[in-house]
């Protein structure tokens, strides 16, 4: 009776093991950030790409950073093909050796002819790196706590007075620090001019601290939409994206307020050493082609950085709504974007990280 | 004396040693898989992690000429031509290797700003066709012309270093080359070392008080009933420590089970609802039940072994049951006690996943920290140095236990 369970399980184990090891070798993996994004990205790029090329996507999550790459390329031992990154991230990984370079004359052209180097937005195309998606950081707000007035501006987030309750924030001092400064009256265009003081880091952290009380931390971009379900926060920073999915796929009654939103870009690359370059060169061509980048805005409302793709925007793959007005880069929610500013952080990251989380623990 | 012969004439200790031999290399052989594991799998990262904290190898291998010529430099000055040519020279070839980004974080981890120094420079030093390197250098980043910036370059040229341990004790080397305190708004991590011992303190001590009664119970119930209790306490040490921690997320938050029940009650008013988690009373709630098994099954099977008798004979000679029980049960468990403080002390002081998912701002503990420089800042020397203090942190715990209690009395079961 033993023996069969037994034999039965060494079979399985080793069939498992069998398939598991000729699967990792020849599916491309895509690591991404997870929930909506990850799934607009499976719609948009994966799936049109297996069904051309025959290749299997396996898609990985996480939160950002450069740590597990880094061992990665270090090790030698290569499990991750294509990277989603933020600007800083491409930047200091491409200094540090970690991507394979990738040219600006490799990716097709757009849909009406436009070389890349004319069609991608400014600071969408480097050198290991080609740029996806626009995105912002904005606060939002769920709308059925808010009878009378509502919350409409930067300041209004800091106004625990006016607007009390617990505020989601992302764990880190990016965007927080800009938004503080803005609040307290710094306009956008100066704010990393402030922001690069001494006295301007003060003066952050002095307006942070009004409402340190009021905030539950966040980390990962699924939590904030959580939060605000779950009623733990009455308004929280987030990527507009994701707000967008929680309203649309899950009818809930959140307002994103548009106010200094701070946008940024996503942006693939190579790892450095992959076995599978090729392969892994093709699917970045393939996504970052005009039809792939209008396609992925679709499913959730980060706006593409092909100027060609801009007309192809059409409506909601399921909830058919007009995605256009949902976008970062929409004229109505584009009047006071600030771009974030990725070599200011770049330079100054590691102290006003150390800073944050010493005024974090006080 | 002479020594004893067996029948063919080899002394009787030669022939045991003979006759044993072949067993010991069996035991050897037993034990050796497992040893291997330990080597591997425990002493070998520990000293990595030694190794790691005071190896500072960035600049050293990667501008070795520079640093040679700074190590005679006596810091007065500036440098002279020659230093700032080597300097430039080597940042190419850095540039050649993709080691400029390395360099450039490991002098942005000693003083903010120096990332964009380097790239910057290197950027134009490409491009540079003269030869006074050192007027380049200083028009191309002012930064170059102080003498702070190569005092930065000379103390972080050093192969081995103890900076990674100052900056994890708060201090900081300053200009003057003298050890002062990091400026108030950057003090973190002996604040954060307390708040573990702090912590781990009051999570042990819950456990006891909690732990006690239940453990005593347990062994003295009936065989039926203590077993079913038994299997209350181990089902939640079978069940996977990240579903216990987001149960009690569940229960906890604002809107969560206990809130809820607490608002229909009218205990509190909707606006009152207390805030339980994400900050240290949540790590400490959920870290007291997680590791309460810990305290339980050592004090349980130390009170097993506990005869009835003792407490009948304490009562019979005239003891109140208060007194028998502080007088004679209590001393008896002693090595249940120390041994369950023991573990749950050792356990929490290095808990990370916990206080990471409900500790919010108030509740992170050192590992935390830890986990943040390996996996964020990449400062993996300043991990490595946090993870050493916290380790000897433990031994100097086991040392002081090994000397208050004595480690054999320890019982675990």
């Amino acid at each position: 009776m033993k023996l069969p369970i037994i034999k039965s399980a060494i079979l399985a184990g080793g069939l498992a093991l069998g398939a598991s090891s000729a699967y990792a070798g020849d599916a491309l993996t895509v690591v991404s950030w997870g929930g909506a994004y990850t799934k607009s990205q499976i719609e948009a790029y994966h799936k049109p790409y297996t069904a051309k090329y025959g290749t299997k996507i396996q898609s990985e999550d996480y939160n950002g950073g450069l740590a597990e790459i880094r061992a990665q390329v270090e090790a030698g031992k290569i499990t991750w093909d294509v990277v989603d990154l933020e600007v800083s991230d491409a930047a200091r990984g491409c200094d540090d050796g970690l991507f394979e370079k990738i040219s600006a004359g490799s990716l097709p052209n757009g849909v009406n002819g436009a070389l890349p180097s004319k069609d991608f937005i400014p600071g969408a195309l480097q050198e290991c790196a080609v740029g996806t998606i626009v995105w912002s950081t904005i606060y939002a707000y769920d709308a059925d706590k808010y009878k009378s007035e509502k919350p409409a501006t930067i300041s209004d987030f800091f106004n625990v007075k006016k607007f009390p309750g617990k505020r989601g924030m992302r764990k880190v001092p990016k965007v927080n620090l800009e938004w503080a400064l803005m609040a307290d009256g710094v306009d956008g265009k100066d704010v990393y001019k402030v922001l690069a003081t001494k006295a301007g880091q003060d003066r952050a952290f002095k307006k942070l601290d009004t409402i340190k009380n009021d905030v539950l931390w966040w980390e990962a971009g699924a939590q904030p939409p959580q939060m605000l379900a779950d009623g733990e926060v009455v308004m929280t920073s987030a990527y507009n994206g994701r707000i967008f999915n929680a309203a649309v796929a899950e009818k809930k009654n959140f307002e994103i307020v548009w106010d200094r939103q701070l946008f940024s870009f996503d942006l693939y690359a190579i790892i450095k050493g992959t076995p599978r370059f090729k392969e892994a060169l093709r699917y970045v061509q393939f996504s970052t082609a005009s039809e792939q980048l209008a396609n992925q805005a679709r499913w959730i409302s980060y706006g593409p950085t092909r100027k060609s793709s801009i007309k192809l925007i059409s409506t909601h793959a399921t909830a058919g709504i007009k995605m256009m007005p949902h976008m970062p880069t929409a004229p109505n929610n584009f009047k006071t974007a600030v771009l974030e500013n990725a070599e200011f952080w770049s330079d100054n990251g590691d102290e006003l990280n150390e800073r944050f989380n010493a005024w974090l623990a006080k | 004396m002479t020594s004893i012969l067996t029948a063919d004439g080899t002394p009787l200790k030669d022939s045991l040693y003979k006759a044993e031999k072949g067993r010991r290399v069996k035991a050897f052989l037993l034990v050796a898989p497992l040893l291997l594991f330990v080597l591997v799998s425990f002493v070998f990262p520990i000293f990595e992690m030694l190794f790691r904290s005071v190896d500072n190898p960035v600049l050293a291998k990667n501008l070795p000429l520079t640093i040679e010529k700074l190590q005679k430099w006596e810091g007065t000055n500036l440098p002279d031509q020659e230093t700032f040519t080597l300097v430039a020279k080597e940042l190419l070839i850095a540039r050649e290797n993709s080691k400029v980004g390395k360099i450039a974080a490991r002098l942005n981890f000693e003083a903010g700003g120096m990332r964009s120094m380097i790239n910057k420079t290197v950027r134009k030093v490409r491009k540079y066709k003269g030869n006074d390197y050192k007027k380049a250098l200083i028009q191309f980043d002012k930064r170059w012309g102080k003498v702070v910036t190569w005092k930065v370059l000379k103390r972080i040229g050093q192969r081995y270093t103890g900076v990674q341990y100052l900056a994890a004790l708060d201090l900081k080397v300053n200009a003057d080359n003298t050890i002062g305190f990091q400026s108030e708004d950057r003090r973190i991590y002996v604040k954060i070392f307390l708040r573990t011992i702090w912590v781990s303190f009051l999570v042990t001590i819950f456990c006891l008080i909690l732990a006690y009664p239940v453990s005593f119970l347990l062994a003295t119930l009936p065989l039926r009933i203590s077993n079913l209790l038994l299997i209350m306490v181990l089902l939640p040490f079978w069940t996977s420590l990240l579903v216990r921690t987001t149960s009690w997320i569940v229960l906890l938050q604002r809107n969560g089970v206990v809130n809820d029940i607490l608002v229909a009650l009218n205990i509190i008013s909707e606006d009152g609802r207390i805030q339980m988690i994400y900050n240290q009373t949540g790590t400490l709630i959920a870290m007291t039940q997680i590791l309460l098994p810990f305290m339980i099954l050592p004090l349980y099977s130390v009170m097993k072994t506990i005869s009835p008798s003792y407490m009948r004979a304490a009562r019979s000679l005239g003891a109140s049951p208060l007194k028998a029980f502080v007088r004679v049960y209590m001393p008896q468990t002693t090595p249940g006690i120390g041994a369950g403080c023991l573990l749950v002390f050792i356990l929490s002081i290095g808990y990370y996943i916990t206080p990471a998912l409900v500790g919010g701002r108030s509740g992170q503990l050192i590992s935390n920290f830890i986990a943040y420089h390996m996996k964020s800042s990449l400062n993996w020397g300043l991990a490595a140095a946090l993870g050493t203090i916290l380790l000897f942190a433990v031994l100097i715990l086991y040392y002081l236990y090994n000397k208050i209690i004595g480690i054999d009395k320890m019982k675990l079961g």
